[in-house]
């Protein structure tokens, strides 16, 4: 996924969108509006990014989960299998985006990408309903995809590369 | 000057403001792991070095704790679970890269070990004691004959509790305090540490309080190389070890961990060991006692002060 912080306004459309769609128990998100501000007045510059789970390539998530709950699909995307969870909370600890809560019912609860419906075809309900189409949704292996357009004429950074997650949402600036 | 901040509409409960997703359950059993490890590990060294009267309390008496420290310690940990009917999912996959697969499956052994151990002495401990099946007393036979192979086992299964119990932190990235190759050893010299507390508590021979304590005081000088090792290695670390360490270097946790840990739990019971080696007259429960308050508020701080620090992006 691509996100161009330059279109985004921060209207939180995705994250209703989402709650929505997946049945997100109140008080909890899937995804999230986060607001960055740099300098100080008069100088100063706001970023506004959409974040949720990064679909990290080296999730630590999966790593350190002790059930193998926590997986990666066919297609890069990170699942939980909420009958396989204990919630012993590990994979919270190890994410470093924090995209991951305790669901009320017990289990670990995160962005699926709404596989349910990009299995079918379709996009996440998020980059589905974004008012200002500022977020690309595809296949990254496929150089014709509409992420991969999105990413070839732009610059672009990931969050926290450092963690050395290899995450997969990508940020236009 | 640049500054940068960061608003988020985000309000999950025990992952905003801060990470509080691991209560007080988890640190107890780490704890009870370390103390536990403790003292399984001397009890097998001495076992192995035929020395059952001279060290009767270490290879005896104090393994009876360790049943019922395990126990409490599991019960600890599955009252964290959140989806608790599932727990037994632990035990349907072996995961290698997963630490808490680890541990949960050296539980697995460990627990039934150290009652067989402790049951191998219960006769003596009671002599009275009769089994009420004929299978057990044949069954006590035979792990009495193989005692000195199970001390075997239970030594290399007690350093991989103790150290699992800090690896268990430090193998997450993502909680910068935590994720140093120094805290697994570290958590293991501490529960050794309180293990041998335990035994110069109970033990009224007054030879053997006197070897427990003098290994002791090794453990407790270790235990502050380690430390000083770990804030040193996070200090010379990126940003976030950095920002990590000051948490114990002037931020909130400065207090507690320096009063509590490292003078009250180490230093001043090492100094009152010290003291009684040399001749005088110090009651035993000081310095155990300390040591083991210590040993707890590590616990407790390391695994509150962990969740909090995070990366930052």
């Amino acid at each position: 996924m691509a996100i161009d912080t330059r279109k985004c306004v921060g209207c939180s459309d995705c994250v209703v969108a989402c709650q929505t769609e997946n049945d997100v128990p109140i008080g909890f998100c899937r995804d999230w509006v986060t607001e960055s501000v740099h300098g100080s007045y008069p100088n100063v510059e706001l970023e506004i990014r959409s974040e949720r789970c990064n679909h990290c390539e080296n999730a630590p998530c999966v790593r350190c989960c002790p059930t193998g709950a926590s997986h990666i699909v066919e297609g890069g995307v990170v699942l939980v299998t909420g009958n396989k969870c204990i919630g012993c909370g590990a994979c919270i600890q190890s994410c470093p985006y924090d995209a991951r809560y305790s669901h009320p019912e017990g289990y670990v609860d995160k962005c699926t990408f709404c596989n349910h419906l990009v299995s079918r075809g379709g996009k996440p309900a998020c980059v589905a309903v974004c008012p200002t189409k500022c977020m690309h949704f595809g296949d990254l292996d496929d150089p014709n995809s509409e992420v991969s357009n999105a990413l070839k004429n732009r610059k672009f950074k990931v969050l926290a590369p450092e963690a050395g997650t290899n995450p997969q949402i990508y940020y236009l600036t | 000057m640049k500054e940068e901040l960061f608003i988020s509409g985000r309000d999950i409960p025990n992952i905003d403001p801060f990470l509080n997703i691991w209560h007080w359950q988890i640190p107890i059993y780490l704890y009870l792991g370390g103390l536990a490890a403790g003292i399984l590990f001397f009890a097998g060294i001495f076992t192995i070095l035929g020395k059952e009267k001279e060290m009767s309390t270490t290879v005896k008496w104090a393994p009876f704790l360790v049943p019922g420290a395990l126990v409490i310690g599991l019960l600890m940990l599955f009252l964290d679970l959140k989806h608790q009917l599932f727990f037994w999912r632990l035990y349907t996959t072996v995961r290698f890269e997963s630490p808490m697969s680890w541990g949960a499956w050296v539980l697995m052994f460990i627990t039934p070990l150290s009652f067989i151990y402790a049951a191998t002495y219960l006769k003596e401990a009671v002599p009275s004691w009769k089994w009420k099946y004929s299978i057990l007393e044949s069954a006590e036979r035979i792990a009495i004959q193989y005692r000195r192979a199970l001390a075997w086992v239970l030594i290399v299964l007690a350093v991989i509790l103790g150290i699992y119990t800090g690896i268990l932190l430090s193998a997450f990235n993502a909680r910068p305090l935590w994720n140093n190759s120094i805290l697994g050893p570290l958590f293991l010299v501490s529960g050794l540490s309180t293990g041998t507390a335990v035994i110069m508590w109970m033990t009224k021979d007054h030879r053997e309080r006197k070897i427990m304590s003098r290994i002791d005081l090794v453990l407790i000088i270790i235990e502050l190389f380690f430390i000083t090792h770990m804030i040193m290695g996070m200090l010379a670390g990126s940003s976030v070890q950095i920002a990590a360490a000051e948490l114990f270097l002037g931020g909130q946790f400065t207090v507690s961990f320096w009063v509590f840990v490292i003078i009250l739990g180490l230093v001043f019971p090492a100094v009152l060991e010290i003291l009684e080696l040399a001749g005088y007259k110090i009651p035993v429960a000081i310095p155990a006692l300390l040591i083991l308050f210590g040993g707890l508020v590590f616990r407790f701080i390391m695994v509150e002060a962990g969740q909090i620090t995070r990366y930052l992006y």
